[in-house]
């Protein structure tokens, strides 16, 4: 035992395996740790909120600031203010103004600004210009100018009796706070889904349940595999013929429509992850079943087989002590398999919309449905969907890469 | 032709039984479940309603729509009755079209989709595994990890993925549909375009997730046969390269085509998925809408329908193993 788990984590391609999963496994134990609450908690009101790191603006205000006299900081104020339809009119009016804007980049703004500044008059009357279109330029100007002008936001309070407008404090452009010092600051690393949930937070929930469905589903299909592969292996005659002839059938009738009738007629109120994950075991043992039954056969009849079938011993013991010790990697191999497959059956029907139901817990699939109904995909919200099918791969990818190493040790003729 | 008699003669009575299971397990499923599917829809479409007359008669109606009310024997022969007229029953949330015409206007999308997907996916997917086998360093090194992890990207995965970046962020791809919307299927030249370029980003949604899984089977199975005895026998007489690897690639091959057999119901099953995201006109997406409509005969109907074409084709891959099987050929000769 010792010296085959030494073997198997000298394969290269198990550890890194290994180490993929179990760091997986870390992060869902782990991350419910630093940042507990219910993973399914609304805390946006608006769908898809950006990544990235969110300040009260209300709590920032009474929060003491520091004054910074920053050089670039109008330019950049400027900048992120000039809408692009702003910067292409004042390349109109440099044309129009005859003046060469060769090599400009309206996207430079510092550049675009010094070319205004330079020459921008509003005495100059460009030829075939409207008046509307001059005040315009005027608006623009004057826009641009007060952006590097000092002005003071003043922050006011409604007093509630006369209805008069208080001073509270003034906020001037110059006034920075620290993010550190800000009362209320939420991190959200992946922005938040189109129900306003903590999206990180929803993955890693939904990541643990969905490796659980796996599991179960791998447990499930591996046993029923198993206990039929072995009797049908071992005892054979009709037994094996009526086992063989099942398993024939359901490989070729597609699990996937099994699954698809079986939890639709389950009903949404009835389908817990427990239940989907047991459905899907149910509809995908055939695999593990025929491998084993075609590894009895092999086993059956050698010598320290019939020399304790000579000696009495009993069935059960006889296929607990003599033949499962000799098929249990193919077992692990099998039931690894039967785990990854399960996640993707999981996911696959939750994109059908006959998932877990939606109320008690996600799973992954259950968030891919819910970025795709909520059309995630085009409208640009790459954080609601894109880490959870990178979560979804790097599971069973895996899972797949033990599975190929445990393959490598277990079956020399393969090793490269 | 005694023994291609024995063989297909047996594939076809295996293809007859499974059918037969195939429409038993479809048909009595949903009837085994402890919901009343008849009691669920009958409650959608008395939503609201106080009279409980007026429900009890909707539900007679749909009861009487199933023939629920029957006997299940009964029920299951009037079932394969209508199948063999073709007779589906209707759509609910299509109503008043006929199921059979849902899925006829589908099923073509499905299989020019799919069919040339697989096959195109499972041709690249081999011959790179075999040629990893063959050169093995670099190439291998590199090979096999990226088809490991393409093969274990989810296809609706590469669906979503491909869809935003070139629908979506390039815009050198339709984002959704079989065909523009603004058009009516017809053989004029600028609709048959509109489906060439509609139909790119499903298509190699499919390749690129079959390849991988299909590259890494087929280079384990080459690696194998390449360290086998006969082989290394043959090097010692001397024959050469270029022979050896077409009697390992034909021997490689033949796990390869079972291999297929047995995973193209999971494979249809993952590219039905890939179709709903694109919303491809086709049984993917038929199902997606009949299960959010809770449109119970159309379900049925889709899943029958998707069986049955998996049964076809692994009964035609049987079929084609059957000549390309050296063991079955020789049983020909033999007699």
């Amino acid at each position: 035992m010792k010296n085959t788990l030494r073997q198997v984590f000298h394969s290269s391609k198990f550890v890194v395996g290994f180490v993929i999963f179990v760091a997986i496994l870390v992060t869902m134990f782990v991350y419910p740790l630093i940042n507990p609450g219910n993973p399914l908690e609304m805390i946006g009101v608006g769908t898809f909120a950006r990544p990235g790191t969110y300040v009260s603006l209300y709590d920032a205000t009474k929060t003491p600031t520091e004054t910074f006299r920053l050089a670039d900081a109008d330019d950049k104020r400027l900048a992120s203010q000039l809408s692009a339809e702003d910067r292409v009119a004042m390349v109109e009016w440099f044309t129009a103004a005859g003046i060469d804007v060769e090599g400009l980049d309206i996207s430079d703004t510092d550049a675009l600004l010094d070319m205004w500044r330079a020459n921008y008059d509003a005495s100059v009357k460009p030829k075939g210009m409207t008046n509307a279109k001059r005040n315009y330029y005027k608006r623009l100007n004057s826009a641009i100018e007060q952006v590097s002008a000092a002005d003071t936001l003043i922050i006011t309070d409604k007093d509630a009796e006369t209805g008069e407008l208080v001073e509270q404090g003034r906020v001037t452009k110059t006034d920075y706070v620290n993010v550190g010092q800000v009362t209320n600051v939420k991190t959200l690393p992946l922005g938040t889904d189109n129900f306003g949930r903590d999206v990180l937070k929803e993955l890693v929930s939904a990541a643990g349940t969905s490796i659980v469905i796996g599991l179960l589903a791998g447990l499930v299909a591996t046993l029923i595999g198993l206990t039929l592969g072995l009797l049908s292996g071992y005892v054979g005659g009709f037994v094996d013929d009526i086992i063989v002839f099942i398993t024939n059938l359901f490989t070729v009738i597609p699990g996937f429509v099994l699954l698809i009738l079986i939890s639709y007629s389950i009903g949404q109120e009835q389908r817990g992850a427990a239940v989907v994950a047991l459905v899907i075991g149910l509809t995908s043992w055939t695999w593990t079943c025929r491998s084993v039954r075609s590894q009895v056969i092999s086993l059956r009849n050698r010598d320290h087989v019939n020399l304790s079938k000579l000696s009495g011993h009993s069935l059960v013991r006889i296929i607990l002590t003599d033949i499962l010790p000799y098929i249990a990697s193919y077992v692990v191999m099998a039931f690894i398999l039967q785990v990854s497959s399960g996640i993707l059956a999981e996911a696959q029907l939750s994109l059908l919309g006959l998932g877990p139901k939606t109320t008690e817990v996600p799973t992954l699939g259950l968030m891919m449905n819910w970025a795709m109904l909520y059309s995630a995909h085009t409208n640009g919200s790459w954080w609601a969907y894109f880490p959870v099918i990178l979560t979804i791969t790097l599971i069973s990818f895996s899972l797949n890469l033990m599975n190929t190493g445990l393959d490598q040790v277990f079956n020399p003729t393969l090793r490269d | 032709m005694k023994g291609y008699r024995k063989y297909f003669g047996k594939k076809i009575v295996w293809f007859l039984i499974t059918l037969v299971v195939a429409v038993i397990l479809n048909f009595i499923l949903p009837r085994l479940m402890p919901a009343d599917p008849v009691s669920a829809i009958t409650g959608k479409m008395a939503q609201g309603m106080t009279d409980a007359s007026a429900v009890q008669e909707i539900y007679k109606r749909y009861e009487e729509e199933f023939g629920t009310n029957k006997p299940l024997i009964e029920q299951f022969l009037i079932f394969v009755k209508n199948l063999f007229r073709g007779d589906l029953g209707t759509s609910f949330s299509q109503y008043p079209r006929k199921v059979s015409n849902i899925i006829s206007s589908a099923i073509g999308w499905t299989v020019a989709l799919q069919l040339p997907a697989i096959i195109v996916g499972w041709l690249i997917g081999n011959l790179l595994g075999a040629l990893a086998a063959y050169i093995r360093k670099g190439f291998d090194k590199v090979l096999l990890p990226i088809s490991l992890f393409l093969s274990n990207v989810p296809a609706f995965g590469m669906a979503v993925v491909l869809l935003v970046l070139f629908a979506v962020n390039w815009k050198i791809a339709p984002i959704s549909g079989g065909y523009a919307f603004d058009m009516i299927p017809n053989f004029s030249w600028r609709f048959i375009q509109s489906v060439i370029s509609h139909y790119q980003l499903p298509f190699w949604s499919i390749v690129l997730v079959s390849i991988g899984g299909q590259a890494v089977g087929m280079r384990s199975m080459s690696i194998y046969e390449l360290n086998a005895d006969y082989v290394k026998y043959a090097r010692f007489l001397g024959v050469k390269d270029r022979k050896i690897v077409g009697y390992v690639f034909r021997n490689a091959m033949l796990p390869q085509v079972t291999g297929l057999a047995m995973s193209i119901g999971t494979m249809i099953g993952g590219a039905l998925v890939a179709e709903i995201i694109f919303s491809y006109p086709g049984l993917g997406s038929t199902m997606y809408s009949a299960v959010t409509a809770a449109d119970y005969p159309l379900i049925s109907a889709t899943t029958l329908i998707i069986t049955f074409m998996v049964l076809v084709v692994s009964f035609l891959l049987d079929i084609i193993y059957g000549f390309i099987d050296p063991r079955v050929k020789a049983a020909q000769f033999d007699s």
